[in-house]
């Protein structure tokens, strides 16, 4: 379970939020909704531990995540607004280093296999920096396809994807929901996601 | 071995290969520095070879600060970095993996190429052999204490300068250190001492840098 208790954010001297609270379990989606600049991205910045709160902690399974840290980390992926990519090398390189540096060993076989499963299998072995935006936007969220994590924090995810891709990408969260995983994410489109609970959460 | 150290080394490595320009900038500028000296002060072998210890040393110097602020900041602007925060691996291990990569591409090559570089400066075979010493002992020393520069100054303006500013005080035992090694050789002297205090810098850099490297990481992400 992952819970946030009482959490607030500034940015410079600015309140960006406060006494923000839920509690998400097994299965569970949480949708955080608010206007541009409302502090989306700094929550989830905070949720994944690369931020400490002003105020308040996130906890997984009941403990502090900066008191855990490695255990916490092994069982999340976050995708922010940076793909994370290396230009100068191919897609299929770039994941299955990444996958490597995670800690996943089998990463080269199955990078091919989610490179295929999102249409790029003929792309998966030139260099990045020919790509497109949305292709590689699409590489960077393999990386959910090779993922065992168990809570996924997503910035954005649909930006820049076509719909077959915002539809593939919907039901792998689906897929990913309903074999007991979680997910916090952001998005400004109009997506539906099978999950038995979806929680909401505003920001002001 | 550790399957991310190895990870975050190939990456780095087969970036270094593909963009091979950056790694030749390094090596282009020692080999210049060490090669225009002879040119412009003497060609009196006597005045050569005391000059040689200081300025071989004080060129691979230069020449591996040249590429520290590379190390971390294409990392911070792809997102690379904020991952490997967020990796289950310790940062600190990651660290050194960087590190590691960032000697053998720009502090190996000028160890490997000192020694032709010192036959410019008419200097005898046992201190060539004492300079590739030192360099060997006193480069990953230069590595690790830069990428603590190299981490603090991530996002800032004229990080460049900056860099040189925090790094060079603490590069100044090893300048020291290495080119007493190469000079106590040539004037027939035992230059044991000079390289085991060479060794220990490295070995004290390498205990504690990645520490506090991983720690300005940190900060630098969030």
């Amino acid at each position: 379970m992952l819970s946030a208790q009482d959490l607030a954010c500034t940015r410079g001297d600015r309140l960006l939020f406060t006494g923000i609270n839920f509690e998400l379990r097994a299965g569970q989606l949480l949708y955080v909704l608010g206007e541009n600049g409302s502090g989306k991205s700094s929550l989830l910045r905070i949720l994944c531990g690369l931020r400490s709160p002003e105020q308040g902690q996130v906890s997984w399974q009941g403990e502090d995540i900066r008191r855990q840290s490695d255990a916490y980390r092994s069982d999340l992926i976050y995708i922010g607004h940076l793909n994370a990519l290396k230009d100068d090398l191919s897609a299929l390189e770039n994941l299955s280093i990444s996958c490597s540096v995670l800690g996943q060993n089998d990463g080269a076989v199955r990078a091919r296999a989610a490179l295929q499963g999102l249409g790029l299998a003929r792309c998966a072995d030139i260099a990045v920096r020919n790509l497109s935006q949305g292709q590689k936007r699409r590489v960077a969220l393999a990386n959910l396809w090779l993922s065992r994590a168990r809570v996924w924090i997503l910035d954005e995810p649909f930006s820049a994807l076509d719909t077959a891709a915002i539809v593939l990408l919907a039901s792998r969260i689906g897929e990913h929901l309903a074999a007991g995983g979680m997910a916090v994410l952001t998005t400004h489109q109009e997506v539906v996601i099978a999950a038995v609970t979806v929680q909401e959460l505003r920001l002001t | 071995m550790n399957g991310a150290w190895i990870a975050v080394v190939r990456r780095d490595m087969l970036l270094a290969l593909r963009r091979r320009s950056d790694v030749a900038t390094t090596l282009f500028f020692f080999v210049i520095v060490a090669s225009l000296f002879p040119l412009g002060v003497s060609p009196e072998p006597a005045l050569l070879r005391t000059l040689a210890p200081g300025v071989l040393w004080v060129a691979a110097l230069l020449a591996c600060m040249l590429s520290l602020t590379r190390l971390f900041a294409v990392d911070y602007a792809d997102g690379t970095l904020e991952q490997m925060v967020l990796a289950p691996q310790s940062l600190t291990l990651l660290v050194l993996g960087k590190v590691f990569a960032h000697w053998l591409v720009s502090g190996l090559p000028v160890v490997l190429l000192a020694p032709v570089l010192g036959l410019q400066y008419a200097m005898p075979n046992d201190a060539l052999l004492v300079l590739v010493w030192s360099l060997l002992l006193g480069t990953p020393a230069l590595s690790l204490i830069g990428a603590i520069g190299a981490a603090l100054t991530l996002g800032v303006r004229g990080s460049g300068l900056l860099v040189a500013l925090l790094v060079l005080p603490l590069y100044v035992p090893v300048l020291i250190f290495g080119s007493g090694a190469v000079a106590a050789s040539q004037s027939g002297l035992d230059a044991g001492a000079y390289l085991s205090l060479l060794g220990a810098c490295s070995l004290l850099a390498l205990a504690l840098t990645p520490w506090a490297t991983a720690a300005a990481l940190r900060i630098a992400v969030e």
